[in-house]
């Protein structure tokens, strides 16, 4: 009987959206038919999006990858093995990620995202060890020796908003993740939560350690079906193994999660909009102060974290904060798992220490556009983003260079755009969407929307053209300076970046 | 010889599956998540998952279990987008319009689908913004499963 070992096929979202289902199935079938000894392992993905489905065989030396796979490739694959013409040879070694500093990804697409002994064997639950190890006050101060700051976009410093949660009196406090990946040109979330959720979990218990929280909420988005159901098993299987829940791992501590499912209104990535929507309310911010960390879910002091923040602290806390502060540049520690997407050749996901410039990914690990044609604009950071033009590329990844240059990296969606680009239109896009998403609280984001995308429908239809830019500038100043949120405060950014580094698809008109 | 079956995407109820109103059930689901912190809004999703929409007569039933006025039930019904108050067409197909399909041409696709006629009572055609899958767009979820690298004949291959 021919054995084969274990054959890897991604059972992530964006896998089985380009055929991964099909493929594992026919997998199964071949095997079956042909006698071969074989167990398919449905595994998250590399991140190698273009390559998927990506399929992978055991091999002395580490795996070997096939790809992009479809359901017709797979019997002669596995007839002919590493002599067929889709192989890649060892995957880890693939230039796309041997160059990458995978941290907080280091076991996506590598481990069954539903065992918990894979994810033992993989360094799993060592930081949640420490962490008990060490108790709440040491625990906060390794995160903030660590530098970690936060992954959803603003980059506040994680240890500092814990300390605070840690040191305001109450009878409650609460760990809340925002898993609300609303920004487009962003899926490292859900990745995660698809292809390694017990890091997300550890990282949400060892938050509630440091804080004295015992319940936890993870906030997804309903446009994330596949992660939703992934999240909620993984958090059953982590009760069972008892890594979760009351006295986790024979502690005396007690820290237990419940997913929701958002209901399709991307101002709930806001933190306060997502704490109304968790209290079953309208989505509609809050202002600030009071900030969450002193009077956040029903009015207890709540840690609000994104994913990528959540589930980079296990690592900080098993391997130390200097190992996670000696990455990176400046006051931009760590990894950052950066997506690049639109029209791109190789899209996916690149962790990799801050410091890195924006050429670099675009060029060297995104290989260019996927049309063929010259690059002409890369968006950084969302649709709330700036648009960057090539002259700016030598910019290196990092929170402080972009703010200098007027962008901001954001959750670290990169997304390419050809020489067909019309940026006018994309700033009346802009407005569009920040139309569309509004939750209507403040004056500036609710009105200045729709009165900006007016006022771009007449730049675009070419009447009164430079007066027309006066008054979009106007109103830009006025949605940053008078927002309550980032919605109506960073809609400008993306606008105003269109006029400056693309004037010309405005005055042509 | 343990073959690992292929889980597939959780397919959302479809209209055939779709429950007639019915108060009893209402009730049972608001009761259900009444003494839930914050159960409103995951009481709502339910009843929309389970009937397709959220009938006009299941607003004094919620505002009764949950101990909230009609107009907050009705505020939030209103205020999310997946959330609907009438039923759905047939087929229903979310085609993203973020950037990163916007750069690879969703929105001369989103404008194809609707001259060709396809956006009708049968099939519901909306734009939704950004579906976790922007390396490989265009993207739509169709009848709630995630399809990708989509052109013209493609999605209408899938519809038909």
């Amino acid at each position: 009987m021919t054995s084969l070992g274990r054959i890897y096929v991604p059972g992530d979202a964006a896998a089985v959206s380009v055929g991964a289902d099909r493929v594992a199935q026919r997998i199964a079938d071949v095997v079956a038919t042909r006698g071969i000894d074989a167990e398919i392992v449905r595994t998250g993905t590399r991140g190698m999006l273009w390559m998927e489905p990506l399929v992978e065989i055991d091999a002395p030396g580490g795996r070997i990858g096939f790809g992009p796979v479809s359901e017709h490739d797979v019997a002669d694959l596995l007839a002919l093995g590493r002599a067929h013409p889709l192989c890649i040879g060892p995957v880890a070694a693939h230039p796309f990620l041997a160059t990458q500093q995978r941290v907080t990804f280091a076991r996506c697409g590598v481990v069954d995202p539903t065992s918990v002994d894979e994810y033992r064997r993989h360094a799993g639950l060592r930081g949640l060890y420490r962490a008990l190890d060490l108790g709440p006050e040491a625990i906060v101060e390794a995160v903030t020796e660590s530098g970690l700051r936060g992954r959803g976009g603003a980059g506040f410093p994680t240890g500092i908003k814990w300390q605070t949660v840690a040191r305001t009196p109450a009878d409650a406090r609460f760990v809340v993740c925002n898993a609300d990946e609303g920004d487009s040109g962003t899926f490292a979330d859900r990745m995660l939560m698809e292809g390694d959720p017990f890091a997300l979990i550890e990282g949400m218990v060892i938050a509630g350690l440091a804080v004295g929280a015992e319940r936890g909420f993870v906030y997804i988005r309903s446009e994330y079906p596949y992660a939703i159901r992934r999240m909620q098993e993984a958090v059953d299987t982590a009760r069972r193994d008892g890594f979760l829940g009351r006295d986790l791992l024979g502690s005396g501590h007690h820290f237990d999660i419940e997913i929701r499912r958002g209901a399709g209104a991307y101002i709930c990535g806001e933190e306060t909009a997502l704490l109304e929507s968790l209290e079953g309310r309208r989505g509609q911010v809050r202002p600030k102060p009071p900030l969450p960390a002193i009077s956040g879910l029903f009015g207890r002091p709540t840690v609000v974290n994104n994913v990528l923040t959540l589930a980079a602290v296990p690592t900080i806390l098993a391997e130390g904060s200097a190992y996670y502060r000696d990455l990176g540049v400046g006051r931009s520690r760590g990894t950052m798992p950066i997506q690049l997407s639109g029209n791109v050749a190789r899209g996916g996901l690149v962790e990799r220490a801050f410091g890195l410039t924006l050429r670099e990914i675009v060029e060297e690990y995104g290989g260019g556009t996927r049309s063929g044609r010259p690059v002409r604009a890369v968006q950084v950071g969302g649709p709330l983003g700036a648009y960057w033009p090539t002259a700016l590329l030598d910019t290196p990844f990092d929170y402080e260079a972009f703010l200098e240059r007027g962008g901001m990296i954001g959750h670290g969606g990169v997304v390419v755009f050809d020489d067909s680009v019309d940026l006018a239109e994309q700033a009346r896009f802009a407005f569009e969407f920040c139309a569309e998403e509004s939750c209507g609280k403040c004056t500036p984001c609710r009105l200045g929307a729709t009165r900006g995308r007016e006022t771009m429908e007449r730049i675009l239809a070419g009447e009164r053209i430079e007066p027309n830019i006066e008054l979009v500038r106007d109103l830009c100043e006025v949605m940053r300076d008078g927002s309550l949120c980032a919605l109506g405060g960073l809609t400008p950014m993306p606008v105003l970046s269109a006029l400056e580094h693309f004037h010309e698809d405005f005055a042509r008109r | 010889m343990p073959v690992v079956r292929a889980p597939s995407l959780p397919r959302m109820a479809s209209p055939s599956t779709h429950l007639e109103f019915d108060a009893e059930r209402v009730r049972e689901i608001a009761r259900r998540w009444s003494d839930r912190d914050g159960g409103l809004l995951p009481a709502l999703l339910e009843i929309n998952d389970r009937f397709g929409h959220v009938d006009a007569r299941a607003v004094p039933i919620l505002a009764e279990a949950l101990n909230r006025s009609r107009a907050e039930v009705h505020g939030v019904l209103s205020f999310y987008h997946d959330l609907r108050t009438e039923p759905p067409a047939r087929h229903t197909v979310a085609l993203c319009q973020g950037e990163a399909c916007q750069a690879v041409g969703a929105t001369r696709l989103l404008a194809e689908i609707r001259q060709a006629g396809l956006d009708d009572h049968d099939v519901q055609v909306a734009p939704v913004y950004c579906l976790g899958n922007c390396a490989l767009g265009p993207c739509a979820l169709v009848d709630g499963e995630l399809v990708a690298r989509l052109d013209r004949t493609q999605l209408i291959g899938c519809l038909s």
